[in-house]
């Protein structure tokens, strides 16, 4: 079914070709691009302007390119905007590589280890689907602050580690997994452990360089739960300290949006080269908030 | 991290190979093994996720301002003040309205973006990452562009640019409730970064479809365009039309981020029932209590809506059909 079914669209492709016309087709599918490309190619020209070219009467469609912008943005002592960068970094990397190692863990310890009580468990984990995760955050950040866990990098990375969503879906994903792989490995006297790490994971690579993707993204442009654990600057991340230059309004405009820039640029590329992976991974799971 | 990997594969190891039989030695450490890997996990979501709703719901009884360790219980009091003294209930309400439009627009939009990319031949993958690529852009930075570019309340902003070149007079989109131009700003930066999302899932169900239906359509008589996207194409979609349209949902009254950094919290319009949580609770009042409260009924709504929504599409047939 699955290999076949590729083919089966390129054919039904060529045979719908006609009806919108070619031309017609390809004017509506450039005109949506454009207007989807505007909000980036304002981002990038404002980023590169000066202020009287951005708040100017005369609107120009091309900046005079002040590269000297990147500079004075990580200059300026009042932002710590490097340091919010930094922050950011670490919280998302982290965060990855944790929800991939617990969540990959339990999601294949459900779907595969025969244990008399795991589809209660599993039920256990399914519950917390239910309940929007975004509604908790006034207990979790009384939970956190009880903790002493503010301002910490602790505080920002724990407690999105558990993801109930993740877990459910490397679960569908293990029960999918060839079970001959495996059976092989324990035949040579491998553990689950052994199993896991040295047979199941390197051939899952695919599928966990598309949970990486998304669970980046998400991590990078989180904004509820720093924005209530952050009460310290120096603990900012890049979307809390471009929120405080929404709602203060104490920079420059060109250093707005050069930040801006800076926040989304990494995040773009990332995208792009790793869109095979991501796209595959939304196809295949279905979904991610 | 790789250091505690490779001593536990050691350690497994060596305890399992019993040399004759290591099948049953696996068995028999079924039990260990199943804790092993999901007890990290099951421990996390026990801490971070099931003690804070328990310590929502016990809160949401309490008398608990200032405090998260309350002793005075007050019963539905809290639920009684956050439903009458704030603007949460209006919040639920707008978002209610504001969910019953958003969701159907930018379904309708993701499913047409969809559509038209499955239809092209050359450039589908230039085209398709256009439309996916504001998913990598987080809801605050585009809040900036949305607010100090596109819909400032000035000249300069584009939109007001490309008005007046038609001679309209500046409009100001955010620092005004009527008329509620604000809408315009939020809708079409909702569908700015969410549609390219949900367009790569119905694209993966378009490609699903079987060429033979529309080829048994088209014996039939059907005429290609609307009526085989009516009697085909849409029901074949149902499965992911239904999932789309739960998150969807569930996006809509969760929004935050863009509504924090769009409209000054100080306003009593466009507060997402979020941000009058976020007010209560971390506001100048520090009424975890109500706050509670507030996240309580929240969470029942929305699972109220999700199960109404699965109603209504039928979850049960949307799988036959996958």
């Amino acid at each position: 079914m699955t290999t076949t079914a590729p083919q089966l669209g390129k054919k039904k492709e060529k045979k719908r070709g006609g009806i919108l016309g070619n031309t017609g087709l390809y004017v509506a599918v450039s005109i949506a691009a454009l207007l989807f490309l505007i909000p980036f190619y304002l981002i990038l020209r404002n980023a590169l302007s000066t202020d009287p070219e951005i708040t100017g009467e005369n609107w120009k469609l091309l900046p005079s390119f002040q590269w000297g912008n990147i500079s004075e943005l990580f200059d300026d002592q009042t932002v710590q905007f490097g340091r919010a960068l930094w922050n950011s970094t670490v919280v998302a990397v982290l965060m990855t590589l944790g929800t991939l190692l617990v969540c990959s863990l339990a999601g294949y310890g459900l779907a595969r280890i025969p244990y008399k009580h795991s589809t209660k468990v599993f039920y256990v984990v399914l519950a917390t689907l239910m309940v929007p995760t975004a509604v908790t955050f006034v207990p979790s950040f009384v939970l956190v602050s009880s903790l002493g866990w503010v301002d910490t990098y602790r505080g920002l990375i724990i407690p999105g580690l558990f993801s109930g969503f993740t877990c459910f879906l490397f679960r569908q994903y293990f029960l999918g997994f060839p079970k001959e792989l495996e059976e092989a490995a324990r035949v040579d006297g491998l553990g689950y452990w052994g199993a896991y790490w040295r047979i199941v994971v390197p051939n899952s690579l695919n599928f966990f360089a598309a949970i990486a993707t998304i669970t980046f993204i998400s991590g990078w442009n989180a904004f509820l739960w720093p924005l209530v654990i952050g009460q310290d600057p120096g603990s900012w991340t890049v979307q809390i300290a471009l929120s405080s230059f929404i709602t203060n309004q104490t920079v420059n405009f060109h250093l707005i949006f050069m930040a801006t820039a800076v926040s989304i640029l990494p995040l773009v590329f990332v995208f792009l080269f790793l869109q095979r992976w991501l796209v595959q991974g939304i196809a295949q799971t279905g979904i991610k908030g | 991290m790789s250091t505690t990997t490779t001593r536990g594969v050691a350690e497994t190891a060596a305890a399992e190979t019993s040399p004759s039989r290591p099948r049953r030695g696996l068995r028999s450490n079924a039990t260990l093994n199943f804790w092993l890997f999901t007890g990290p996990f099951l421990i996390g979501l026990v801490i971070f996720v099931f003690v804070p709703i328990g310590w929502s719901v016990w809160l949401s009884f309490f008398d608990a301002r200032y405090t998260v360790t309350p002793s005075h219980f007050i019963g539905f009091d809290n639920y009684k003040q956050i439903l009458t003294n704030s603007n949460f209930p209006d919040s639920l309400l707008t978002f209610t309205v504001f969910a019953t439009f958003i969701v159907p627009t930018t379904w309708a939009l993701s499913l047409g973006l969809a559509l038209l990319v499955n239809q092209l031949r050359f450039m589908r993958a230039f085209f398709r990452s256009v439309f996916f690529l504001p998913t990598a852009v987080s809801y605050v930075a585009a809040a900036l562009i949305w607010k100090m570019s596109l819909f400032t309340g000035v000249r300069f902003g584009l939109a007001n640019t490309v008005l007046g070149w038609f001679g309209v007079d500046n409009i100001a989109y955010l620092s005004n409730p009527s008329p509620p131009w604000y809408w315009v700003v939020i809708v079409t930066l909702r569908l700015w970064i969410q549609s390219g999302f949900y367009m790569i899932l119905f694209l993966a169900a378009l490609q699903n479809i079987p060429a033979e239906l529309y080829e048994a359509a088209e014996i039939d008589g059907a005429k290609r365009g609307w009526q085989t996207f009516r009697y085909i194409t849409l029901p074949q979609l149902r499965a992911t039309s239904t999932a789309v349209i739960l998150l969807l949902l569930i996006a809509a009254y969760q929004a935050f981020d863009e509504f924090y950094n769009l409209i000054t919290t100080k306003a009593t319009w466009a507060q997402t029932p979020l941000m009058e949580l976020y007010k209560a609770a971390l506001g100048t009042n520090q009424d975890y209590g109500a706050g509670s409260a507030g996240a309580v009924i929240l969470s029942l709504l929305i699972c109220i809506v999700t199960l109404a929504q699965g109603k209504i599409m039928g979850f049960g047939r949307g799988e036959e059909s996958k």
